[in-house]
Formats: C-alpha cells, structure tokens, sequence
C-alpha cells in the first residue's frame, strides 16, 4: 500500500468531532493509528489484550502489520526491528509481560530506537491479580532494565488522555529516538468515557528528523548541540550498524573511554537539556493551596474530586498530576512544595513516587502516603479522610 | 583466490577497523565469507539487505559488513528480525547465529520463525559450544564432550538442528561446512533466493575452546575432521544407518513449498487496498 493510500485509508478509519464511548485501551489504539503506527508485536495479557485486538484488527486495513509474538520478549524485539527498518511501532502489555520486555528496552535505550510500550498495570508482583488495579510499575518503568538510561515515561489518568498521551508518546519518542512507556493501569484500560476526538489533520504528528547529508557522511548517532540525532532507516541507502554494545557516532562497537563517556551522557542529555518539552504537570486549585494531593493515573481522578469535596470544608488543598512522571518534573514540584506544608500522596502501591516528593523538599513539611494495594482504587473520601486525619 | 578476497572486499565495511575479533583459524570467517560470495552472486542491492544477529562469536558477524546491520541481544535476533521484515517486506532478511544463540535462549524464537514460514534465511553457525563465554555447553554438544560446564562429560541429550528446523515448519533446510566453502556458498545462495523460512546449519570449529577442552587439536585438525565426516545427500542414500552413525550429511536436506506469514498477511492488506475500510465500528456513538 502507498503512503498516499494509507493515509487515506487511515481517515476514512478515524472518526473525529463525533461523541464517541470507548476504552481506555481503545483509546490507546486509536491515538496509536493516528500518531501513523504501522506495526504492533505483541502478546495477550490482561488487562491491556484490546489494545492488540484492535490493532489486529485496523493495522491491515492501513497497509500496516501486526504480529502476536510468542512472547513478550519477541514481542519487543520485533518492535525495535520494524522501528529500525522504518515503521512507526508499538507493544502492549502489562505486569509480567513489562517485566519480560526489559533487557531489549534497554537495548532500545541504548540503540537508540523509538517505540511505544503501553504497560496496562495489575496488580503484582508475580501474576498478582490479573484483573485488577495497581500503580506497582512507578519506579519499575524507570530502572527496570540494567545500566544507566534515562527513560521517558507518561501516566494518562482518564480514556481522552488515553488518546492524548500515546500520540504524546509516538511523537516523544520520534524526537528523542528512545522507547516512551505509557503507564495506563486497568481501570483506566477496562472503564468508557464518552471522548471526541479532535480532527485528525488538528493534532501534531513530529517524525524524527531524517538525514540530509549523503551515506557516506552520515552518522546515526551524531552528537549535536542538542544531543538529538537525525535518523535514517533500514532500506534507505544510509547501511548503518546498531548494537547494543557501546558505540561510537557511526554505531561502531568502542571501549574508549573519552566515545563511552559521550555516548552515555548524550542518553542522559538528549533528556535533560529539553526537560522543559518533556515535563507535563497538570495543576488544580494549586494558586493557594497550603495542602498538596500529588497523584497520578486512575488515582488523579480520586483525588480530582477530593479536593473539590475538601475546599468546600475549607482546606486550602489543590493538586498536582504529573502526566509525565519520568523524567520527575523536579523544577515543577520543587517550586510548588516551597509554598505548602502538608503533602499527600496517594498510589496504588505501599509507596512509589512519594519517595520523589521527599527527594525534592527541602524542608520540614509533612510528607504522607494514602496506599491501597488491594486491587480497588482509592475513593476521594479516602482522601479527604486523610486531609481530615492530617489536618484536624 | 585473488578474484574471491575481491569480491569479499566489496562488502566489507571501510570505516570498521580491522582486525577483527575471532581467533585465528576460526571457522566464522569462513561462513562469513561464504554469505558475501552467495549475496553477491545474487546480485543483491547491498540497500535492500539486512543481516541480523544476536550475541556470541558468530553474532559479530554483521559490524564488518556493509549492509544495513543489526547486533541485538542474546537469543533474539528472529524476532528482531521479524519486525525488520514486516516493516519492509521488501529487504531480504538474513540471521547469523550460534548455537546457543539460537537454539538455547532463542530456540522458542527458531521454532516460532519457522512455524510461521516468516521470510527469513537463518544461517546457523553450529560450532558445538558457546565460544565466546569460554566453553560451556550449548544445545548441540555431542553426548559425553567436555566443556567448561561439564567437566565430567555432557549427560544432556543434543538437539540436530537442521532436524528441528524441518519438523518446526522451515521450507529449506541444509547443511554445510566451513570446509566446504564452495558448497556453503551455493547453499546459502539458495536459501537466500528463496521466500520462507530457509536454514542453513554451518558445522564449524571453535579450536579455541570446543577443541582445547575436547583434545581436537588445532583450527586445521578440525576442519579436517568435518571432511572426514561429511557425506553428501546423495551418497548418504546409499549408506545403511550404521554406515553413517558418526557421520553428518551435507546438503539441501530439505524443501518445500508453503504458505509464509509475509505473503499471507500481503493478501489481508491487498484485500483492504480494494475495499473501503470499515470506521470505527466497534465503538458505539453516544
Ligand atoms: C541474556 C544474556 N545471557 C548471557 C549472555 C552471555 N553470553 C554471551 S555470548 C553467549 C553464548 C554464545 O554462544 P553461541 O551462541 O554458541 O555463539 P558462539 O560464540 O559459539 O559463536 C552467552 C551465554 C548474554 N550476553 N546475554
Ligand atoms: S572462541 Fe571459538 S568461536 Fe569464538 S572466535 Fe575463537 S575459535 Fe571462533
């Protein structure tokens, strides 16, 4: 199928400005054809298997492919080598298959190849409770694999941010030329909220910038002022070579160390010098509030409601989410943690991203957590319990 | 001699310092030349070839040459492979793999890339033993061989790869060895040319460490050792089964035509190339 053709098919696939029910994982689908996905490897897992079914179902149609691996680790694999040979791509799992995909994302990371992993989190460790929420994946989607890396990472919290944020991911990770994990979970993944979505030709499609100095010149992993390297693909004249070991700009195995130290620090900067693009932090009722909920995912949409129920007691309670949580958007909550002196941070895990919270504030202030790790969500009476329990 | 180094030399990558990382002696360059001889007898365009491997001795294969050229993680090179190949059904697709590599940690990868006839060539350099680590024991370790990680003799029962292949789906299977580098060539060759998943077992050595532990002797010995012990197709025909107990045959062993996932799933896509698309039909309007 031509590229012209695809892009027709995939309007006349794509449904916009109409009130449309659907999934959260269908959102994820939706906003993957529309970011331009073109190959899906994946394997079934509850609670994230709609994902791949619609996909199965719509890649074909658009002249894309979907593959179901034999597992997660093949999974991920044939991701990172459709990416390499030029298609937009993406996987998704949750718990046990996150786990199985670390060594190749690390290869991912280090190779610098983009893709998108949606993690629909359950309750763990082990199989845990396959059909139920958890928030057990925080820190997981930022060290799981080996060595130093610097992942990105987006934690959507309703259906329409489903959409929003695998888009977000698709174009992250074109820009960056590394892997995005999405952290959906499984209230967010199983629940439908009506959503309409915007036209197609409205939302920004960024595909990483292409080469434009001949073969013999290029490298795939040139260090510019920005840190971010143009990318060819596989078939397109360039014959790069791609390895996990440690690499010099033109892909090179290298164990000098001055090639070492700027191919892992470029890892780190590619991130760090454009940290303010990547950063994603949603504030609610923040302007005077004296009490921080920090929360994030399924969870947000609890405490959303909770600080509303609070102010109306008149607590001087906003919220902060981050939509991206990795990179941990320090300056933002840094400067907002200045200004309150009680925070509370509720997850569906025994305590993740409050050790983030604690790492940024510098002050004496009050730093709780509101766990939950039973397989249900928090409700924002748990929350305004807690504001009450703190703050009597 | 002179005409095949050149020929080589084509396809060599310029920037990628030599030396390069095998022992003397070692069968892999051998293998590795015998893959650029069918490739370039072919007349390949050096764009639309992708050489893919995992990790081990043989897996460094891809850095020298001049393709567009993947070393991925231990094990995994098919399903690397495989999205490459559904991404850009077009390029010819080649694996480079050990023993261990592919049929330890990557042989639910080889059986599943054979059952779905995915087109791939998956090119098997089987030298017995994990070379790279040191000597330990792989899948293909012949019953009672030493290896660093059975000191007392393997007490495993060994894989026949070429066999595997075959009963997991593969369309082309044969067998070669760094001996018989012209034979090689035309087999791979043929594996290459054709769609569907096609298989080449290499039988090389790793003088280094298989034959040190094993008393073997030098890289010369056992390359012998493989002339010795090869009998083709045809003459193993003839042979009764005692005749041929310690020998292995070398060969196209195996082939067959079937229905690949590439070309299956090509049909789905012309299929919706006719026909409108359906729009969302599994979400309800509100
Ligand atoms: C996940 C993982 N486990 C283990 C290793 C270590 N390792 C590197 S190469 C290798 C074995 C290679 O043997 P083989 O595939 O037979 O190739 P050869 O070196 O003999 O060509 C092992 C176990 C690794 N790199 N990754
Ligand atoms: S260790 Fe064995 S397989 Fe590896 S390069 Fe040396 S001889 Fe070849």
């Amino acid at each position: 199928m031509s590229e012209v053709e695809t892009q027709n098919k995939r309007k006349q696939l794509y449904k916009s400005n109409t009130p449309l029910l659907m999934q959260g994982n269908e959102a994820c689908a939706w906003g993957a054809l529309a970011a331009g996905c073109m190959f899906f490897g994946g394997y079934p897992i509850t609670p994230s298997t709609e994902i791949a079914e619609m996909l199965a179902r719509y890649l074909p149609q658009i002249g894309g492919h979907f593959i179901q691996m034999e597992d997660e680790i093949a999974s991920i694999a044939s991701v990172i080598g459709a990416s390499v040979a030029g298609a937009k791509s993406m996987t998704a799992t949750s718990g046990p298959g996150f786990s199985l995909m670390q060594e190749n994302l690390g290869y991912a990371y280090m190779a610098e190849v983009p893709c998108v992993v949606v993690n629909v989190q359950r309750g763990g460790p082990s199989t845990g409770l396959p059909t139920k929420v958890a928030q057990g994946e925080m820190m997981q989607a930022k060290w799981g694999t080996h060595g130093d890396y610097f992942p990105i990472v987006l934690v959507p919290s309703s259906v329409k941010e489903c959409f929003d944020l695998t888009i977000r991911a698709f174009n992250l990770s074109e820009k960056f030329r590394s892997p995005v994990v999405v952290l959906s979970d499984e209230v967010l993944g199983h629940m439908r909220e009506i959503v309409s979505l915007p036209p197609q030709d409205e939302l920004e499609i960024i595909t990483c910038t292409r080469p434009n100095e001949p073969p013999e010149w290029y490298r795939h992993f040139e260090i510019t002022p920005d840190y971010l390297s143009p990318m060819a693909s596989f078939g397109e004249g360039y014959r790069f070579h791609l390895t996990g070991l440690t690499h010099d700009e033109y892909g090179f195995p290298t164990s000098k160390q001055k090639e070492i130290v700027d191919k892992l620090e470029k890892l780190r900067l590619k991130t760090a010098r454009h940290i303010d693009e990547i950063a994603d932090v949603r504030l609610d009722l923040m302007d005077d509030a004296h009490i921080m909920v920090l929360a994030y995912g399924s969870t947000a949409r609890a405490a959303r409601q909770a600080i509303r129920i609070a102010r109306k007691k008149r607590f001087k309670v906003g919220m902060v989410q981050p939509l991206t949580i990795w990179p941990f958007p320090d300056d933002i909550v840094g400067r907002l943690l200045e200004k309150v002196d009680l925070v509370i941070v509720p997850e569906l895990n025994q305590g993740q991203i409050i050790g983030e919270v604690k790492r940024l504030c510098q002050r004496h202030i009050k730093i709780v957590g509101l766990n939950r790790f039973d397989g249900e969500l928090i409700t924002p009476a748990q929350i305004v319990d807690k504001i009450k329990e703190e703050r009597p | 001699m002179d005409q095949m180094s050149n020929v080589t030399h084509k396809y060599l990558r310029p920037k990628k310092s030599f030396p390069n990382v095998w022992c003397p002696g070692c069968g892999i360059g051998i293998a590795m030349g015998a893959m650029i001889r069918a490739i370039d007898g072919l007349g390949l365009d050096k764009n639309q070839v992708a050489v893919v491997s995992g990790i081990g001795c043989t897996a460094r294969i891809p850095v020298y040459l001049d393709f567009n050229t993947l070393h991925t993680t231990h094990g995994r090179p098919l399903a690397f492979a495989t999205g490459v190949k559904l991404a850009n059904p077009k390029m010819k697709v080649i694996v480079v793999s050990g023993d261990g590599d592919l049929l330890a940690i990557g042989g639910n990868h080889f059986i599943h890339a054979a059952r779905r006839n995915m087109d791939i060539t998956c090119i098997l350099v089987n030298n017995y033993i994990y070379g790279m680590t040191g000597g330990q024991y792989s899948p293909t370790t012949p019953f009672k061989k030493l290896s660093s990680t059975g000191p007392y003799g393997m007490i495993e029962q060994s894989f026949d790869p070429a066999e595997l292949a075959r009963t997991a789906g593969a369309t082309f299977v044969a067998r070669g060895t760094v001996f018989h580098a012209s034979q090689l060539s035309r087999l791979m060759s043929q594996a290459i040319n054709r769609h569907g998943f096609s298989f080449v077992e290499v039988i090389s050595n790793c003088h280094t460490q298989y034959g040190r532990l094993n008393r073997e002797g030098s890289a010369v010995k056992m390359i012998q050792w493989q002339k010795d012990h090869a009998v083709p197709v045809s003459v193993a025909a003839k042979k009764t089964p005692e005749e041929l107990e310690d020998k292995f045959i070398t060969g196209v062993l195996y082939e067959q035509e079937k229905p690949g996932y590439v070309e299956e799933y090509q049909k789905i896509i012309d299929r919706f190339s006719r026909e409108s698309t359906e729009s969302m039909v599994r979400v309800t309007e509100s």
